[in-house]
């Protein structure tokens, strides 16, 4: 696909009156409907049928590199070469893959990963290069401004967790070459992400890819003797064993502990929502709760924490990314599980590697749209965060306020099925308030947003009756959403001027079912 | 920025016209703005602006930079912005800064809009926490009185540079009429006087709730505030109340407590400040602060005198919340009635060990009951049980339960079926 073939494109409005392209990387494309209200048919998707006679009967599947084993899976142009991020900016193995790939010579490869970071910033010299023709997945720093100026000859595609194990399984997404870079595997494939050297916990991001790619590849520096267990990868879905001296730096896969915001605006806006979590109800015996690892987040985890040991209440399960705060709420008996998406910290990652009550999962257990449930919707409540949202509830955390590539979509969009979602936002930032007529890129619908918590009071959404009851009379800040937004934009001076996004789609944005809720524009800066 | 300013400034002094720089310009710099203002004799106003919000609010910010200068009387210049996300209050008072450090401002100023003024704040009012605010760094204010602190100190002295003063004069003055501090009482630290007497020019016009004198050693120098306030708001025919109090830091301060308490009616507090006073004693601040018992239990019983408040000082070690919640509960029983915090974190430690215990509540609570059906049945005598209560004790369980009203205290319920009052019950007589 050329350039000239991106930009000659069809747009229509979609059912949330954003304007969205039909087509994008060579595929038709549904516009969003609506919450649950597309429901595709047909059979999953499948890789081509295998056969164990044609594998090693020793179960040896070692072979000396990655550039060897991409020529042995057949590597050839216009290929899809996936990846996962659990080694977030530790990671050497995508990045190596897709340079061995150059060195082989091919060209237009479509990089799918479940992520990426700012360490793959290279990707860009290989796009520059024809090697890499587009990337789907998430983008920021250096490879968002790449795509955010429309440098880049394919879309953007900007998936949830969820919603990437959806386009895999429905046939959206076909990848021909998984590259599972794995902490700890044997010769046979069997590979976790608990133990070794680089060890990040979970592999929960890589096992749709070891299930539906046409060829796999664990990449690994702790090579041990079969049977390598837990095998959260499955050895019989691996193709290719390579044992590298290193697949990334251990300081950048998990952090030393993870950090509670020190700020007290931001400490106040984690307190409310604790007190919030704890006066409306929904702490009580048997319930449960998720909440990311940013620094609002991390603290409502400690303040709620309190909470429950001052109440004597227990929960039955916590849903991670999985931190230090998590882990000792596991050991002092406040959760009976933790079940984990991703590991961020070192003692989030010895925990699940020792404590059979921190489980591993993925995101076909936790958000996938194709399953038959997930565990997103069993959650009570779920605290996240957003760059933006607007007076009708709706969020934003894909993009800077000004069309800018920001974040990947993370599990953010799957948390929102939550029973009560609550965005974590500070009023303002700098002079820029969060609050806003309109979402300037919308990655999650009002529908499904019940709460937003800021340092100046807390607004529930009016769709939410129930929740407005359950803390009536309480002392909470409890205020209508336009109040709060009033007060900001008084206090930055007024109103920010509307900012003229462009009229190029570079990327677009994909609802949890797989239609696409919105467009991300080209910029001018 | 600043010692370039006097570089240039000294340089300036002969032909070039002088130029005037304020605030600070490097990547950690927040919610604050760096300006260089650079006189010119033509070609109208030159507005070169640079800002991290450039795509919201950069036409905002040229505007009000327009008008800023209109204000001050510049109608030919170039004015460099390099602005960090801040706020309309602060990007006036750095302009103004700058022009009046290049000496273009004469007399004028440029005051933002103003807010609607606050209720007055009483004399005798809460004052268990008062927030100190650096008055060099705006980005505290906004948020200051979320955190629910009974005052805020705008402060202009120690934690201001010498070379900073008249950039945070202008800047607390703005702050006083632009920020919501909602309910907290709006207090300013001057310096020490004579500079703090051109402190009080700027900011008593603003209508500050209190003002704090740091270092008073005599009656005099309390006075000669009074004074300057009074002369101000007669002035600018304010009759709103303007409260005083005067901080202690010295050997001598200590001494003459009862002669500074007495130097002027606006007084409603006292309090001390141990950093000085123990450095002044030649002796270390302890956990404990026995080396400052006598001078914390002089100022208290000369404030009782007077009938003021006693104000405790600051506790400096931010992240020991049980070593503050001991001091303070130590404090309150001393008799001090507040002290000040230095972050946020503090405030409800504090509050906490300045409440009542339910224990003095519960008998306070009864002693106004009883108070209050002796009253109904015309006795002159209240008694408790057996007990007859005395006046003074009365007055300060009526106090106590007003008081722990005022922090949202529960008042627990005077326990029926106990015998409140004597009672003049017909089967006893």
């Amino acid at each position: 696909m050329s350039n000239a073939a991106k930009t000659q494109v069809e747009l229509v409005r979609n059912a949330a009156g954003r304007v969205v392209p039909t087509y994008v990387n060579g595929r038709q494309q549904a516009p969003y409907k609506g919450v649950d209200q597309h429901r595709p048919a047909g059979h999953k998707a499948a890789p081509p049928v295998r056969s164990n006679i044609d594998y090693p009967k020793n179960g040896d599947k070692r072979v000396s590199d990655i550039e060897t084993a991409l020529r042995k899976c057949g590597i050839s142009d216009g290929m899809t070469i996936s990846s996962h991020h659990h080694l977030r900016n530790g990671d050497a193995v995508a990045l190596e893959a897709l340079q061995a790939a150059a060195r082989i010579g091919v060209k237009d490869l479509m990089w799918f990963p479940s992520a990426s970071f700012p360490c793959q910033a290279p990707v860009i010299d290989l796009m520059k290069a024809g090697v890499v023709h587009h990337i789907e997945g998430s983008m920021n720093g250096p490879l968002g401004d790449y795509c955010s100026r429309g440098n880049m000859r394919g879309y953007g595609v900007l998936r949830s967790h969820g919603g990437r194990w959806q386009a895999i399984q429905d046939g959206e997404v076909h990848i021909d070459i998984a590259v599972i870079a794995a902490p700890t595997a044997d010769m046979f494939g069997n590979a976790n992400g608990s133990h070794g050297k680089s060890a990040c916990g979970s592999l929960g991001f890589a096992l749709a890819d070891s299930i539906y790619a046409d060829k796999v590849i664990v990449v690994t520096d702790n090579l041990v003797p079969f049977p390598c267990v837990p095998w959260q990868i499955q050895g019989n879905n691996v193709d290719y064993v390579v044992e590298v001296p290193s697949i990334g730096d251990p300081s950048k896969i998990v952090s030393g502990t993870t950090q509670i915001t020190r700020s007290p605006d931001r400490l106040r806006i984690a307190e409310l929502i604790a007190k919030f979590v704890r006066d409306s109800g929904i702490m009580r015996d048997g319930f449960s709760f998720q909440a990311g690892s940013g620094g609002i987040t991390l603290a409502f985890v400690d303040y709620l924490a309190r909470m429950m040991k001052e109440a004597s209440v227990k929960a039955s399960f916590v849903r991670g990314g999985s931190t230090k705060y998590l882990v000792d709420m596991l050991n002092e008996g406040l959760t009976e599980y933790i079940l984990d998406g991703q590991t961020f910290d070192l003692d989030a990652v010895r925990s699940i590697a020792s404590n059979p009550r921190h489980v591993a999962t993925s995101p076909f257990t936790s958000y996938n749209f194709h399953g038959k449930g997930n565990f997103a919707s069993i959650v009570d409540v779920c605290v996240l965060g957003a760059t933006e949202v607007d007076v009708n509830f709706n969020g934003n955390v894909v993009t800077h306020s000004d069309g800018r590539l920001l974040h990947g979509i993370g599990g953010w969009q799957n948390c929102l099925y939550a029973g009560c979602t609550i965005l974590a936002v500070p009023s303002f930032r700098d002079r820029i308030p969060t609050i806003v007529d309109e979402v300037t890129t919308l990655t999650g619908p009002g529908e499904l947003i019940d709460v937003v918590a800021t340092e100046r009071g807390i607004a529930i959404n009016p769709r939410r009756q129930d929740l407005l009851d359950a803390v009536k009379g309480s002392d909470l800040p409890i205020r209508p959403i336009e109040e709060i937004k009033a007060e900001v934009d008084a206090i930055c001076g007024g109103k920010p001027q509307k900012v003229k996004l462009g009229d190029e789609p570079v990327a677009v944005v994909k609802w949890v079912d797989g239609t696409i809720i919105d467009t991300v524009w080209k910029t001018a800066f | 920025m600043t010692s370039k300013t006097i570089e240039v400034n000294m340089a300036g002094s002969a032909v070039v016209p002088k130029i005037g720089e304020a605030g600070r310009s490097a990547p950690d710099v927040r919610s604050d703005l760096y300006v260089r203002f650079e006189p010119r004799s033509t070609g109208g106003i030159e507005i070169h602006l640079q800002s991290r919000v450039a795509l919201y609010y950069g036409d905002a910010i040229r505007a009000q930079a327009h008008r800023v200068l209109t204000d001050l009387g510049v109608q030919h210049c170039a004015l460099h912005i390099d602005d960090y996300g801040a706020l309309p209050f602060v990007i006036a008072a750095r302009i103004e800064t700058a022009v009046r450090r290049a000496g273009s401002a004469g007399e004028r100023r440029s005051l933002p809009p103003a807010l609607p003024t606050p209720e007055p704040s009483a004399k005798d009012r809460l004052r268990r926490s008062r927030l100190y605010l650096p008055g060099a760094e705006p980005k505290y204010f906004i948020n200051a009185a979320l955190h629910a602190p009974d005052a805020i100190i705008l402060d202009l002295e120690d934690s201001v540079h010498h070379a900073e003063k008249d950039a945070a004069r202008i800047l607390v003055r703005n702050a006083l009429r632009a920020v919501d501090f909602g309910a907290c009482e709006r207090m300013v630290r001057i310096n020490q006087l004579p500079l703090g007497l051109a402190d009080l020019d700027e900011i008593v016009p603003e209508n500050p709730d209190l003002i704090l004198i740091p270092k008073v050693e005599t009656a005099a120098q309390v006075a000669e505030v009074d004074q300057r306030i009074r002369a101000i708001q007669q002035r600018t025919k304010a009759t709103r109340p303007i409260w005083i109090m005067p901080i202690l830091e010295s050997a001598l301060g200590i001494e003459n407590a009862y002669a500074i308490a007495t130097a002027a009616d606006s007084i409603c507090a006292l309090t001390i400040g141990l950093e000085d006073y123990t450095a002044d004693l030649g002796v270390a601040k302890t956990p404990t602060g026995a080396e400052s018992l006598f001078a914390r239990t002089r100022l208290i019983n000369a404030a009782k005198a007077v009938g003021v408040q006693a104000i405790d000082s600051v506790y400096g070690d931010v992240t020991d919340l049980d070593g503050l919640r001991a001091w303070g509960v130590n404090s309150r029983a001393l008799g001090f009635e507040g002290m000040g915090c230095i972050h946020p974190g503090q405030i409800r430690v504090i509050h906490e060990a300045f409440a009542p215990s339910q224990g003095e509540l519960e008998k306070a609570v009864r002693i106004v009951a009883a108070f209050d059906e002796a009253q109904s049945r015309g006795l002159g005598v209240v008694s408790l049980g057996a007990k007859m209560i005395d006046p003074p004790v009365v007055n300060r369980a009526v106090k106590l339960v007003e008081r722990a009203k005022q922090m949202g205290i529960p008042l627990p319920e005077p326990p029926s079926g106990q015998p409140t009052t004597r009672k003049a019950s017909p089967e006893g007589e």
